[in-house]
């Protein structure tokens, strides 16, 4: 079952980072990368790296995509959205592939009810617990230095952005 | 349980994928998205190590990749568009130089 898992995601990955390679329309490109970093995501849940899983959908599927989908519609402004939709039929599909998702998240709090509270399972190796640990024991100094680098990446964007008289 | 082998094939077929649009394309954001995927694509190898070396490590390790590249996302696009108000037109090949 998780190789069948597996497969299914990591043919999203490959597909959607084709999609951003061979697609013309930068927006299609950026879209199909928050596809590619949402595969991403969901193979370090089935690595056990819940951690990463959490910070690759905020900062890489929120934050640093919304800078790019952001550049790209300041830099590259496309035709206005007007007139007739020539694709109403795809997406009127929203509406039950929405109620099917509603279903399922349903199903799994039920199921979820239904079953008793394991007990609580032994930490395994790369918890939160001990990312959390390791980055205030031993790589306390490189973990102070990308705060640094951060407020430095600032600075230098606020210089950058600044229009020259 | 999946091999760590699929899990490093996966990373290198995403690499190579990433490298390709870098090569391929001349829309400088394009070509950033691309060197984007190739970083997920190492990230990915370096989480699987880390697993199967069943420590932290690699993920701190990935966690400092991911500062990292919030600093250079944020840097390079405020490139882009600094040329792209001097130029007008993006594309790679007119910024050969390494000034405007």
């Amino acid at each position: 079952m998780p190789r069948v898992a597996f497969l299914l995601i990591a043919a999203l990955a490959v597909a959607s980072a084709l999609g951003l390679v061979l697609r013309r329309n930068p927006i299609h490109g950026a879209l199909f990368l928050v596809v590619n970093l949402g595969c991403i995501a969901a193979l370090y849940l089935m690595l056990g790296a819940e951690f990463l899983a959490a910070a690759q959908v905020i900062v890489y599927a929120g934050a640093i995509m919304v800078l790019f989908v952001f550049a790209i519609m300041v830099l590259i402004p496309g035709k206005e959205e007007t007139g007739p939709d020539p694709r109403r039929g795809w997406r009127l599909l929203a509406a039950p592939l929405g109620a099917a998702l509603l279903v399922e998240l349903a199903v799994i709090l039920l199921a979820g009810q239904a079953a008793t509270a394991p007990a609580a399972a032994p930490a395994p190796a790369g918890g939160v617990a001990a990312i959390g640990r390791l980055l205030f024991t031993d790589y306390l100094l490189p973990f102070e230095l990308t705060s640094v680098l951060l407020l430095a990446a600032m600075v230098g964007v606020l210089l950058l952005a600044r229009r020259r008289a | 349980m999946v091999p760590d082998t699929w899990y490093l094939a996966l990373s290198a077929v995403l690499f190579t994928i990433g490298v390709c649009g870098v090569v391929l394309r001349r829309n400088p954001l394009v070509i950033f998205m691309s060197i984007e995927l190739a970083l997920n694509a190492a990230n990915l190898a370096l989480v699987a190590f880390g697993q199967r070396a069943g420590n932290a490590e690699g993920q701190a390790l990935v966690f400092f990749v991911m500062a990292v590249a919030a600093a250079e996302v944020a840097v390079g696009l405020a490139i882009i568009v600094a040329i792209f108000r001097v130029r007008e037109r993006l594309s790679v090949d007119d910024l050969s130089l390494m000034r405007w």
